[in-house]
């Protein structure tokens, strides 16, 4: 056991990127990438807490048939902005801006992303769009629904969807150039040995995650520019008693918002990919496959937008191919489930906390996913689609995907962020919470959604009820489940324990440096000799920077 | 409450509701299998293989391109026949039957304003009988809207400036839902309804009970001659400066630039609206616009006029006469072409 000690490196260096400066300034202008990360995470953290908010209206007016707790007007603006801040300033930013922006080059092994100002003023300009979005909601709201249809959007709405729309256009810049950042980074900056097939999976998924993110956000910029120009100049674009064509707006939202939701679920996948790996310390069963499919999914992702509209007068010729499409971007994420699910196989499983949350994505993420086929079955959607069952399927998704490897993410990279362990048993206690209270919200919407009860609306037929009730009584429990670590972890921040450079024993290159690591990540360049999850005894085991006592030899950082 | 002897499944009341039953249920085994496969192997393996010392390091395994390809193919192979069977049961629906009785449905904020072809309106309910083929010819006056009757497991997008079409045969007597399922603003949740399916001989009833209004194609020939149509297109449709009209719809219809087209209730309201558009091959331009002189609805009157057209020349369009059963309309005739 003697052996395993020398390898751990010390638990808090002397200068670490956290105390290495000091004010509000030293924050505001860092070109750290983790500081960056940090910031990010403030932010959609808040973000975060105002989408729950909203959600917790719509659930509480749910609970009776009648519409009698909020008047329509505002039932509409609650459900708009929900749907606006968690889509856009949660879900998009959340894995890449945060774990991606604080992980991406330690993992490769770069001392900070190729573009370091041009990080920080992603912040900025997330910021900025967060503040116009907030704008809106405070100056009256928004009530299109966040998918903006017109010519409601551009014609009868009363609301403010300029705002609204700007603050999503001016966000869009900040995934742009995230993405941006991430492609260069990925390309130019992986350290010697860091071979493409070495890259965690976790690269892999931002790698396309970025593609997708470049490619595809230009495109809701441009339709929000063309529905704010029909709605201030009258010029017919989308509205047809101007002579436009609202069934274009719905091609041009869903070019981008499809793959959008790959942008979503895409992190999440890489981040359990490395749960998966490290936590029954397996190397992930068919790499090049997973690797592969995200990818694959971010390319067959851009094709298959038209299902969006089986039922909004597209031709019957076009669903067929988009139909076709759908079932075949599904063949990829089966993929990566089969073979997360064939890396548990003999292997040496740990029940911590972020484990808990990866082996609930595969659940939720395969119920998510099955869903998803009914949708994409051309003549299921026709009953089902603007019904509960296609917000219960992508809340699957979403919450149960993203969301969850979110915070599976967030507590496995937790000791590295902050230098402090969170409480491992309100971590499996509130994880247990988080997935039974997200059940029961979102399995009755599948039943309530096949026998008929459309989405968006304020009061329903009371045979619908009992659902509803089930849901909003998940929701309290999800809810409470949420608050949990979002307490603890706040509080371990002071008072938990001082994390070691690698509490979980592994061999990825982000812990072998410091908890939290120095500015410059690593003291020396690590020269990679080793495969991806290629597990070894401790003390077999390469730390990047020596050791010297107690304290990194901070002589080493003279080598450049 | 409007479900079905089967759990968490909704009344089923059309020809086609059993056949997206039979599909859901296949989709539903399916996900229900693979979801207890991989949820039962995981909980399997993490429970045989759980760590049992601190540091242990299990014998990695590579991969295996036997597994990979088979777990890629028999997805891909259960997909495609979800893909195949979702697709046949929506391509058939695609066509409505030639036979079919058509029936006007008009959304607008927030109502639905229905008119049989025999002239009786009805707001946010719809009277149908059983066993007879019903198209539904829709469209809106505002934004989008959605017409949607989870019984017959139909729906489809309501748009302005567009006709839409969807089609059924109810087979159970009944009151159902019907519902708006397109956000289409404050009042969205309120823009519902029922639909009524009687028995056929109850429907005739009901029929005459609420006979005595104009059917549309009376009141599209009484737009026909008021605003002027009859001028260029003649008293019964037959032409003169203007093309032909009678047998239009459905019949192919050649262009001045060189293409051609099967006329329908979109071409028409365009060439209504927006008579430079296209141009019938042999015509000059000279048609004005009547963009915002006819409401949707006295856009389906005037369609429904032409659709009563006969090859003869005169108007089949008679007093209402609550028991005929409408005349196909959409039927191509052998029209004399008169270019």
């Amino acid at each position: 056991m003697k052996a395993i000690e020398t390898f751990q490196l010390p638990s808090a260096a002397k200068v670490n990127y956290i105390n290495a400066e000091y004010g509000l300034k030293s924050w505001l202008l860092t070109k750290d990438h983790k500081r960056i990360a940090l910031l990010y995470l403030g932010s959609i953290s808040f973000f975060f807490f105002l989408g729950g908010l909203y959600a917790m209206f719509i659930r509480l007016e749910l609970l009776t048939p009648q519409g009698d707790l909020l008047s329509s007007a505002t039932y509409n603006k609650v459900f708009t902005q929900h749907g606006i801040i968690m889509v856009f300033f949660f879900l998009i930013p959340s894995i890449p801006a945060t774990l991606g922006n604080f992980l991406v080059p330690m993992m490769i092994g770069a001392k900070d992303l190729a573009f370091p100002r041009i990080n920080l003023l992603s912040w900025y300009i997330y910021l900025l769009g967060g503040f116009i979005t907030i704008y809106a909601l405070l100056a009256g709201g928004v009530d299109t629904g966040w998918t903006f249809y017109a010519p409601y959007s551009t014609t009868f709405s009363n609301s403010y969807v300029i705002a609204a729309g700007l603050g999503i256009f001016v966000s869009g810049f900040s995934s742009i150039l995230t993405g941006l950042n991430f492609i260069v980074t990925i390309h130019t900056m992986r350290a010697p040995g860091m071979t493409w097939f070495r890259l965690p999976l976790f690269i892999w998924a931002h790698y396309a995650t970025s593609l997708v993110m470049v490619l595809g956000t230009p495109v809701i910029a441009i339709t929000i520019l063309l529905l704010a120009f029909e709605r201030l100049a009258h010029v017919g674009i989308f509205d047809p008693a101007a002579g436009g064509d609202p069934v274009l707006f719905q091609h041009l939202f869903w070019f981008y918002s499809h793959p959008a939701v790959y942008i979503m679920v895409l992190p999440s996948m890489g981040v359990v990919s490395e749960l998966i790996a490290n936590f029954s310390r397996k190397n992930v069963f068919g790499y090049k496959f997973v690797a592969f499919s995200s990818l694959a999914i971010a390319v067959f992702g851009f094709l298959v937008w038209g299902h969006h509209l089986f039922v909004a007068s597209q031709s019957v010729y076009a669903g067929m191919i988009f139909s076709f499409l759908s079932f075949a971007v599904a063949i990829p994420s089966a993929i990566k489930v089969f073979n997360w699910t064939a890396t548990l196989y003999k292997g040496s499983i740990s029940y911590d906390t972020p484990m808990l949350y990866a082996l609930g994505f595969i659940g939720l993420f395969t119920i998510g996913g099955m869903t998803g086929l009914f949708l994409a079955s051309l003549a299921v959607d026709v009953h089902v689609s603007d019904t509960y069952f296609i917000v219960a399927h992508f809340h699957y998704i979403m919450v149960g995907g993203a969301l969850f490897g979110y915070l599976g993410g967030l507590h496995y990279w937790w000791p590295k962020i902050s230098g402090r362990m969170y409480p491992e048993g309100w971590g499996r206690f509130s994880a247990l919470v988080i997935f039974v209270g997200f059940n029961l919200t979102f399995m009755p919407q599948f039943i309530a959604g096949y026998l008929g009860m459309p989405r968006r609306y304020h009061a329903y037929p009371p045979e619908f009820q009992v659902f509803n009730v089930l849901s909003s009584a998940g929701a309290s429990i999800l809810g409470f489940g949420l608050l949990i670590p979002a307490i603890y972890l706040v509080w371990s921040m002071r008072y938990g324990k001082h994390a070691e450079a690698n509490p979980w024993h592994l061999p990825g290159l982000e812990w072998r440096t410091a908890s939290p690591p120095p500015t410059e990540n690593f003291l020396v360049t690590p020269v990679v000799t080793w495969e991806a999850y290629e597990f070894a005894p401790p003390e077999e085991m390469q730390v990047v920077g020596k050791l010297k006592g107690e304290g990194l030899e901070v002589a080493d950082v003279s080598e450049k | 409450m409007q479900t079905s002897w089967i759990p968490f499944i909704p009344e089923s009341a059309s020809t086609v509701s059993s056949k997206v039953d039979a599909l859901y249920f296949y989709l539903s085994g399916v996900t229900l299998f693979f979801t207890l496969l991989i949820s039962g192997t995981i909980i399997f393996f993490v429970i045989k293989y759980r760590r049992r010392s601190p540091f242990e390091i299990p014998q990695p395994i590579a991969g295996s391109h036997k597994l990979e390809t088979m777990w890629s193919v028999i997805p891909f192979i259960i997909a495609m026949s979800m893909f195949a069977w979702g697709a046949q049961i929506y391509f058939e629906n695609s066509r409505p039957p030639k036979n079919a009785n058509e029936i006007y449905v008009v959304g607008k904020q927030w109502m639905w304003k229905i008119q049989h072809s025999t002239g009786q309106r009805e707001i946010n309910e719809l009277h149908v009988p059983v066993g007879r083929k019903i198209k539904l010819i829709m469209t809106a006056e505002d934004t989008i809207h959605d017409f949607f009757i989870p019984a017959f497991r139909i729906k489809a997008d309501v748009l302005p400036g567009k006709y839409t079409t969807q089609w059924f045969e109810a087979t159970k007597a009944g009151t159902y839902h019907l519902f708006c399922a397109e956000y289409c603003g404050m009042n969205h949740s309120g823009m519902i309804g029922s639909v009524i399916v009687m028995q056929p001989s109850e429907f005739d009833n009901w029929l005459s009970g609420n006979a005595g209004q104009q059917s549309p194609a009376v009141a599209g020939q009484q737009l026909y001659q008021s605003l002027g149509c009859i001028t260029c297109h003649g008293a019964n449709g037959e032409g003169g400066r203007g093309p032909g009209l009678v047998g239009l719809f459905g019949r192919k219809v050649d262009l001045t630039n060189g293409q051609s087209l099967t006329a329908d209730e979109s071409y028409v309201r365009e060439s209504i609206e927006n008579p430079q558009a296209k141009i019938v091959m042999g015509f000059g331009p000279i048609m004005p616009t009547f963009q915002g002189q006819v409401t949707p609805e006295q856009l389906i009157q005037l369609m429904s006029f032409i659709k009563s057209l006969q090859v003869t020349g005169a108007p089949a369009a008679t007093a209402p006469s609550p028991k005929s059963a409408p005349t196909p309309a959409s039927a191509p005739t052998a029209a004399p072409n008169r270019q």
